[in-house]
């Protein structure tokens, strides 16, 4: 059982800010994300674009945003349980929560902060009658462990980085790799789709475009795939394979924190704004884009906003008979529970003869 | 102060006629998340980026639309549902050409 003193559901922007902000506080976060990575959208959808609203910068890019709060945060030590989605919550008799994930893994917290964004992250998949029936049967979405694949035929389909790394890398793990896309262009990384040309020049890749999968076959397991030409190009083939991996992105949905017990308005988490953004359940928070009320932003500042608020809320449940007065950083520092300490340098006082 | 016309159907098939203003750099995406015609959450889920295509939208009237640019025709390659006329709303800017525009909802994926 991990412990901690605030339990954070989704380390984007808004998650990360909370560490800080907790840790200001003496309070130690924990963050699960359903994503391999830290930074939410800002990472998964859109690391190379700029944003030009957060304050104090002109511009900057979504990735290093991220990078710039993993750096804040670091003093403050927070654990991350990633690539796990936060299932269940369950409610002890002390008033703290034990929230587990899909794979098993449990959190034990007085406090929840639910800074979920849009939801979890999960793949898109592709319209195809008896897709289900091939999943964990020859059907991934994503990949887990590439070893599965050694001396595999593997198609893999979709024309984003994903498909594309993959193709690469499997080239060298699985006996046959056929990548498939609707168009001839790919959108990735340049070197990622330079790469690509090489190992179809080699013969390593098996490239087929513009086309798509549109039909499964198999028993009980999948053994094969049909293959259609697409832009009116006659013509389909059938392709003998062990494993196919469509690779068509993500999408955001917000999954079992529906089933949470909490009030929902428009996919969105009520919570009361105008104190601490607590939602129906007590101990329980969400901050961010997954929470709303009257006059809503979704903008990643006033996640910000609304995660200091949420803090200061927390301590005061977690210690209601301490007194506490607020602190500037430029006045007390920042503390880290590393043994790191940051303050303002102090003024030299001294006579001018 | 100028409103065009759009009628909008939705992804139940009902069909809105909407007025959407031409001067305050809406798109389509924006305009069908100010009607609400679409549950919060499932259109313009990348804001407007080109980049997820939960704004897809299928244009019913022959109405001169700006080019596809690069990512708007990548990420359409990468979407479900797609047919011919398939467009990104997020990337329809509301234009004094554009009144009278009839476009459908593409099915949330």
């Amino acid at each position: 059982m991990i412990e901690t003193d605030i339990l954070i559901i989704g380390a984007g922007p808004t998650g990360l800010f909370a560490v800080f902000e907790a840790g200001l506080l003496q309070l130690k976060c924990h963050l699960i994300d359903a994503l391999p990575q830290a930074g939410g959208q800002c990472s998964e959808i859109y690391p190379k674009k700029p944003i030009y609203d957060i304050p104090g910068f002109p511009e900057i890019l979504a990735g290093e945003l991220v990078d710039n709060l993993m750096e804040q945060i670091k003093p403050f030590q927070p654990g991350f349980t990633l690539g796990e989605r936060a299932d269940t919550i369950e409610k002890l008799e002390d008033g703290s929560f034990v929230v587990t994930t899909g794979k098993g893994t449990k959190h034990h917290a007085p406090i929840v902060a639910i800074a979920g964004g849009l939801g979890s992250f999960e793949p898109r998949k592709p319209l195809l009658e008896n897709l289900a029936e091939y999943e964990d049967k020859g059907v991934a979405y994503i990949i887990k462990d590439p070893e599965i694949y050694r001396d595999k035929k593997v198609i893999i389909s979709g024309g984003g980085d994903s498909a594309l790394d993959w193709s690469i890398f499997l080239a060298d793990v699985a006996s046959e790799v056929t990548l498939v896309h609707r168009r001839n262009e790919f959108r990735g990384a340049l070197d990622s789709v330079e790469k690509v040309q090489q190992l179809k020049n080699q013969g390593k890749i098996n490239l087929i475009t513009p086309a798509e999968v549109v039909a499964l076959h198999g028993d009980g397991h999948l053994t094969s795939v049909t293959i259609q030409k697409v832009g009116g190009e006659p013509g389909h083939m059938v392709l003998e394979v062990d494993n196919f991996i469509p690779l068509f992105g993500l999408s955001p949905k917000l999954g079992p924190l529906a089933d949470w017990g909490l009030e929902i308005e428009k996919n969105a988490i009520k919570v009361d704004n105008t104190l601490d953004y607590q939602t129906n359940i007590p101990g329980v928070y969400a901050i961010g884009d997954v929470n709303t009320y009257p006059g809503k932003l979704k903008l990643i500042l006033c996640g910000f906003h609304e995660a200091t608020l949420m803090c200061q809320s927390a301590y005061q449940r977690i210690f209601p008979d301490k007194k506490y007065v607020m602190k500037y950083t430029t006045v007390g520092g920042v503390t880290g529970f590393d043994g790191s300490r940051k303050e303002a340098p102090k003024a030299v006082v001294k006579t001018i003869d | 102060m100028s409103d065009i016309k759009i009628k909008i159907t939705d992804r139940d098939g009902v069909t809105h006629e909407v007025d959407a203003p031409t001067d305050m750099n809406m798109n389509l995406m924006e305009v069908v998340r100010s009607y609400e015609l679409a549950p919060e959450g499932t259109v313009g889920i990348c804001g407007g980026m080109a980049m997820c295509a939960s704004c897809q939208c299928y244009i019913r009237s022959d109405h001169p639309l700006p080019e596809k640019s690069d990512d708007e025709d990548a990420m359409l390659a990468e979407a479900f549902h797609v047919e011919d006329s398939s467009r990104l709303g997020c990337q329809i800017h509301m234009t004094d050409e554009l009144n009278g525009l009839e476009v459908e909802l593409a099915p949330e994926s």
